[in-house]
């Protein structure tokens, strides 16, 4: 059946066509969608695991049962991710086992621009790198072929374009191997030095094999061309730029196995066409193999390391002329994301900004508390270096820094690595307080359950972490629990702790405004007499009140209600009927 | 078959998504190539959102690029100004006439444009704005805007209002299905 499916949706077909049984995951865009609707088919088991680490792991360890397994996650996750990358290069599987990783060029909704491929090479593991969601679905189950015929785990490498575009797709059915049977084999699957010194070689042979086997490949295709002046290599969301921009003009060299590389095929392009050149985003990967076979090529040159690439970039580049449309002569102000009206983050960020506190931010919607009017936010890195980089600022400096310094990680971000870096404040001994933001949910994936929910990816109940009993139990004496939205608490608490002298834990907890189960009091009032307009409540940077003819308007398709503003108005102007009792 | 494109842009939270999944659809139904592109992530809290769909007898880039816009649908008037160099010569605008100020205008760091709507209209492309939300609230919900927004877009397509509404049928929630219904006549009609 023809259907359009997201990349993301198609890779999830590609698992589930080929029998796989086991999925773990960390959610994270643009790769979070896979995990979502594998978890949709009746017969796949999918999970959220607490990190990319632990989902990989388990996923190799579904594959040594017997199982295809999968585990899916953003570029970064597969930071995380990258010791048992390394190590399962050697192991092997024994069902398939197939990694899906998605990068984000053009940073829509991530913090750094990492070029995944290199991971391939470094850790000698294969990588298909489909352009469209039919290539993402007939990908998926040619990496379970690779993977058991070469002992090896397979790399699915996707890019936003191609995780969240709809194209055409057409479904098969599911058919599902025959069971492997776990077998003992201490020097395949005991890594220590004597045993791996011998897989080594093994990996090394392996790549050679995949090597070959990508010459003939018909993943790795030549479309013809009328111009041989030019001969394009490219890959992903790039080549489709290329055949948008140019058609059948110059012949095209697609590659769908972006490690190993053919070297033959390659060679035999570059000979029939007078100019190499390479199309791919963010590092020059395609072009500097192409460069260790001493082929002339050109890439990096004429087209950026940063950001993404598009079909009119292409054929500028590549000499060919562009037609825009008119723009506006005016300014047009910038509108960047915020946090939603209601969002429970607002409020502590205003109060943390109103102590003056050095805040260490973590990855999350609450990033956004770094952003104006609350510009409350000092630092953000990655997942949980908020809380141990919190240790080494307080152990570092002065007696004030411990006094004026908090860490800001939200429930999911503190599960995923926010502990590890808590226990070394306990252990360590660092008079750190650290604030998380338990909104009950994963928010800015787009809600995905997490260990502390109390509910599992099928979103059936299932154990809860209780996060108090945890930070008690990695030997934090005082955690203490408030309710952003009354902020003098929240303000007396956080004052009271930083004054302690040992380490705490503040939860902040209130679910995110968005989730559909919390109910809301509805809009807040302005009583336009009362408003002097004097722009207090402008402060914390809702999206719902802006200021009209010198009164405050609130916006009543946005407000909530959840009278965060009114605490603000010194003139009561701030108001609804169903005042909420934390007022 | 030269490649149509439509882009549809908004604020996060708008509800534009299920505009380029019913619109994907229907095209898919038609029997051409279809691509749409979507964003996801965090400029769906609160910022400029683009959806992309293009159509034809071989669609190669998921993205459309400057120039290349036969229509810009947008769900409010900021965000089209925004997207005009993206708009074919002679292509058309479709625009809700709400005014939802970003942050830096709350904030008070940079003024809304005024007069958007005439401002279009001078570049030269075929501009029909129409006050979606007030078409929403009189349809029951402001929520339905992107429905009312729906209802204009179908009167430049070929597709009966019955097939639009088939569509609408599978991707919402039965118990809206009369709310988005008059929203999408209200739309179609105005």
């Amino acid at each position: 059946m023809k259907t359009l499916m997201l990349g993301n949706e198609a890779v999830a077909r590609g698992l589930y066509e080929a029998g796989c049984c086991f999925v773990s995951s960390y959610p994270g865009t643009p790769s979070t969608e896979i995990t979502e609707c594998a978890a949709k088919y009746e017969e796949l088991y999918a999970e959220w695991a607490p990190n990319e680490k632990v989902a990989l792991e388990a996923a190799l360890g579904a594959s040594l049962a017997g199982k295809r397994s999968f585990c899916g996650m953003k570029h970064v996750g597969l930071n995380v991710a990258a010791d048992p990358l390394f190590t399962i290069s050697y192991s092997g599987v024994n069902a398939g086992l197939v990694i899906g990783v998605a990068d984000d060029a053009g940073m829509h909704s991530s913090q750094n621009e990492q070029d995944s491929r290199h991971y391939a090479r470094a850790a000698k593991i294969p990588m298909l790198e489909p352009s469209d969601s039919a290539e993402a679905l007939k990908f998926a189950k040619l990496a379970y072929e690779l993977s058991e015929r070469f002992d090896t785990a397979v790399l699915i490498k996707m890019c936003t374009r191609v995780s969240h575009s709809q194209s055409v797709v057409e479904t098969g059915e599911r058919v599902l191997p025959e069971q492997r049977k776990y077998e003992k084999n201490p020097t395949k699957y005991i890594m220590m030095p004597a045993n791996a010194k011998k897989r080594h070689p093994e990996v090394e042979k392996r790549t050679l094999a995949l090597r070959d086997w990508a010459e003939t490949a018909e993943i790795n295709r030549v479309d013809s061309g009328q111009n041989s002046d030019c001969g394009i290599v490219t890959s992903s969301t790039c080549y489709q730029y290329v055949k948008e921009a140019f058609g059948d003009t110059y012949p095209v060299l697609k590659l769908g196995m972006i490690w190993p590389m053919p070297e033959q095929k390659i060679r035999d392009f570059a000979a029939s066409v007078k100019k190499l050149v390479v199309v791919e985003e963010l590092d020059g990967f395609i072009e500097t193999h192409c460069r260790n076979l001493g082929l002339l090529v050109s890439g990096k040159d004429l087209f950026s390391n940063i950001g993404e690439l598009s079909q009119n970039l292409v054929k500028e580049k590549l000499g060919g002329k562009v037609q825009t449309g008119a723009s506006l002569e005016e300014d047009i102000p910038a509108r960047p994301p915020v946090m939603c009206a209601g969002c429970p983050h607002r409020s502590i960020f205003y109060v943390l900004k109103k102590l003056k506190l050095t805040v260490l931010g973590d990855i999350g919607c609450y990033t956004l508390g770094a952003v104006a009017p609350l510009g409350a936010i000092d630092t953000t890195v990655c997942m949980g270096a908020s809380v141990s980089g919190l240790h080494g600022f307080v152990k570092a400096g002065d007696e004030e820094n411990a006094g004026k310094t908090v860490a800001v990680i939200g429930d999911s971000t503190f599960i995923h690595s926010g502990v590890t870096g808590l226990i070394n404040i306990a252990y360590n001994e660092s008079n750190a307080t650290v604030i998380i933001l338990d909104n009950s949910i994963t928010g800015m994936t787009g809600h995905q359950q997490n260990p502390t929910t109390g509910y599992n990816l099928k979103g059936d109940p299932c154990t809860k972490i209780d996060l108090e009993n945890l930070c008690h139990a990695v030997g934090i004496g005082r955690v203490r629990v408030v309710d952003p939205y009354d902020m003098e608490t929240c303000q007396t608490v956080i004052k009271e702790e930083l004054a302690a002298k040992e380490p705490s834990v503040i939860i902040s907890r209130r679910p995110c405004a968005l989730l559909k189960y919390v109910k809301h009091p509805g809009p807040i009032c302005v009583d336009s007499e009362k408003c002097k307009g004097c722009k207090a409540c402008m402060s914390i940077g809702c999206p719902a009140i802006s200021m009209v003819e010198g009164k405050a308007k609130i916006d009543t398709t946005l407000c909530v209600g959840c009278g965060v503003c009114g605490q603000l108005c010194k003139f009561g102007a701030l108001d609804s009927e169903n005042i909420p009792e934390w007022r | 078959m030269e490649t149509k494109n439509i882009m549809i842009v908004g604020v996060g939270g708008q509800g534009t998504l299920l505009a380029s999944k019913l619109l994907g659809r229907l095209l898919l139904s038609r029997g051409y190539d279809v691509k749409v592109s979507e964003v996801h992530g965090m400029s769906q809290r609160g910022g400029s959102v683009v959806t992309y769909v293009r159509w034809g007898d071989r669609v190669y880039s998921p993205i459309i690029d400057k120039g290349q816009a036969d229509c810009i649908l947008s769900f409010e008037i900021l965000e089209a100004a925004r997207y005009t160099e993206y708009l074919k010569p002679g292509g058309r605008i479709i625009v809700n006439s709400q005014q939802i100020n970003p942050m830096p205008v709350v904030a008070g760091v940079a003024e809304y444009p005024e007069n958007l709507e005439e401002k279009l209209k001078k570049l030269g492309g075929n501009v029909d704005a129409l006050d979606a939300l007030a078409l929403a609230e009189e349809a029951g919900s402001s929520k339905a805007v992107n429905l009312v927004l729906m209802g204009r877009l179908a009167r430049y397509f070929d597709f009966t209002q019955e097939e639009w509404q088939a569509a609408i049928n599978q991707s919402v929630p039965p118990k809206f299905l009369e709310l988005n219904k008059k929203a999408f006549q209200l739309g179609w009609n105005t």
